[in-house]
């Protein structure tokens, strides 16, 4: 589990992840806010389904993938938080998923 | 669409792209710098601008060097981009994208200052929730004082060392350091240590970062030749072997690393020729002393035309600068000459120690290429060592038809988290040099975006 040496910053903003209020500073950036939460994975693979997690952290590796704004395929380490963003786990394939999640797959 | 055609347009705000931005407005230049990260820095200096709160004990004194110069930067009077993923490049435009929307920036001269990667660590397991690169631990460590307790760092080279020596300083716990590096490794370097003495300073800081974590008492196992991470969904533990001896240590966090490699896909899919470079075994950008590439209109600097350090990279992007302003008329070439003398012998004395590190950190071939089938090489694809090697059994003759056979480069990254790989892997089994057997061929948009970034830029066709 990650967690933060710094003493918290205020005032503290807020994201919602799958839900769940998580505060944090403004400009934090979002992966690591994420990892510090305990939120995981991060999004399943479109080929097998197998969890991800952020690896790289440099925008390289687009393992840290999730649905940030409704946008899916947002890469979380690239991304700062601002107030009242939510974030949601990527499931499979994005773009069936992001359908299904807006209630589009069979329409 | 932009309006202005900016006299150098550089992509990448580490220290190749700041400083060059800052020597080219010096000479009157008009520069427009575009940056994927929210900050400049680039990856060493990552979050300098913007303090996470740790004590600056923790970083260490090269951290810091990169204020001076993003505080330079920030003033230069540059359009500085942040936020922005250069997707294209055409002759004289660019296009990009962003949280912000993208659009194109018209240049005359354009500096590729993309930095470097992680060279891929493909060993069982890599692809686990927990595992993560040694840079990746530095990131968090960095720009958003997040660290992890307990984590095992297993690879080698002094990037490795220096973030378990950051973590120790911290007081935090690493459970345990396992060393790849071979023993017969320290033997090779021997022989480059007069030539590298210019370069001491390296030397002392990488010992300095070893007798740290020796005094800490920090398991450290050497000679560590096979890794596996272990674990259902998530990482559970790492299991080790060095020689005749073998373990497993329980843990949610190992952070892997085995040097890092130029990133080369934007330079690629702009047409600039690469060459193969045995000592540091990872391609460059084919470029002349300023950092011209095979295309005239285009420069790469800093790190992505060759590991050599932030300090060196700052100055290959300043000669770089030197080099445009050279070609647009506003110095002769005696005043560029004069100019860049000096930065050429601080240059020499930057790069001396390089092939004692290349030769001493020098990747195990066990860990380039997996000797297990099932191992996962592309992690995008999800293409297993053992589909690759059953593709070129079947007559793939070459890292494209590897992806063709397979989807391997095929995903999001593009190839960047298992190009070397593979062509390692098709290079070994076909008896070629890896120099021979070449690289994927990369195309625009060198990132996934999105459409309405395309349209953005004027719907430019692909390629």
């Amino acid at each position: 589990m990650f967690r933060s040496l710094a003493t918290p910053e205020t005032p503290a903003i807020g994201i919602e992840v799958d839900g769940r209020r998580i505060a944090c500073a403004p400009g934090e950036n979002l992966a690591a806010v994420l990892l510090r939460a305990g939120f995981g994975p991060f999004r399943s693979t479109p080929v097998s389904g197998a969890p991800r997690m952020p690896y790289c952290m440099m925008g390289v590796c687009f393992d840290c993938l999730a649905v940030v704004d409704g946008v899916p395929n947002s890469q979380t380490c690239l991304t700062a938080v601002a107030d009242g963003m939510t974030v949601r786990r990527q499931e499979g394939a994005s773009a069936a998923a992001f359908l299904a999640a807006e209630g589009l797959a069979d329409e | 669409m932009s309006d202005a055609t900016f006299d150098l347009a550089i992509v990448g705000a580490g220290p190749a792209g700041m400083a060059a931005a800052v020597e080219a407005t010096a000479l009157g230049l008009s520069v427009c710098v575009l940056d994927e990260q929210a900050a400049p820095g680039g990856q060493i200096y990552r979050g300098i601008t913007r303090p996470a709160g740790l004590d600056p004990q923790v970083l260490g004194p090269d951290y810091w060097e990169g204020k001076a110069l993003a505080e330079r930067f920030l003033a230069c009077g540059c359009d500085y981009r942040p936020g922005s993923t250069v997707w294209h490049v055409d002759a004289g435009e660019l296009s990009f994208a962003g949280p912000h929307g993208g659009g194109t920036v018209a240049w005359r001269k354009l500096l590729n200052a993309t930095g470097a990667m992680e060279r891929p660590m493909p060993v069982a397991g890599w692809t686990l929730p927990g595992v993560m690169t040694a840079g990746a631990a530095q990131i968090l460590l960095k720009a958003s004082a997040t660290v992890a307790e307990n984590a095992v760092f297993c690879g080698s080279g002094p990037l490795l060392y220096l973030v378990v020596a950051q973590y120790l300083r911290a007081g935090v716990k690493v459970a345990a350091v396992l060393d790849t590096t071979p023993w017969q490794a320290y033997l090779g370097a021997l022989r480059h240590m007069p030539a590298a003495l210019p370069g001491w300073s390296y030397l002392s800081k990488g010992l300095g970062l070893l007798r740290e974590i020796g005094a800490a008492g920090v398991r450290v196992v050497r000679n560590v030749d096979r890794l596996e991470m272990r674990g259902r969904d998530a990482l559970e533990a790492v299991r080790w072997r060095a020689g005749a001896s073998e373990g497993e240590i329980a843990t949610s966090h190992a952070f892997l690393h085995q040097g890092i490699a130029p990133n080369t896909n934007l330079a690629r899919a702009a047409g600039c020729a690469h060459v193969w470079d045995e000592a540091q075994l990872s391609w460059r950008p084919r470029t002349d002393a300023w950092g011209a590439a095979s295309r005239p209109d285009l420069y790469c600097g800093g790190d992505v035309a060759g590991i050599a350090g932030a300090r060196a990279a700052a100055l290959s992007g300043r000669l770089s600068a030197l080099a445009a302003a050279a070609d647009l008329g506003r110095i002769d070439a005696a005043g560029r000459d004069a100019r860049a003398a000096g930065l050429r012998r601080a240059m020499r004395r930057e790069l001396a120690a390089r092939p004692f590190l290349d030769t001493l950190y020098r990747p195990l071939p066990a860990f380039r290429v997996p000797a297990v089938d099932d191992v996962v090489v592309c992690r995008c694809e999800e293409v297993t060592a053992g589909a690759l090697a059953d593709a070129v059994d079947a007559g793939a003759m070459g890292p494209n038809q590897l992806k063709a056979f397979t989807r391997c480069g095929m995903g999001p990254c593009q190839g960047r988290s298992c190009g070397l790989t593979a062509a390692a892997l098709v290079a070994a089994r076909l008896g070629m040099s890896e120099g021979e057997a070449g690289y994927f061929n990369i195309r625009f948009p060198v990132k996934p975006v999105p459409l309405g970034a395309v349209a953005a830029a004027g719907g430019k066709p692909a390629g």
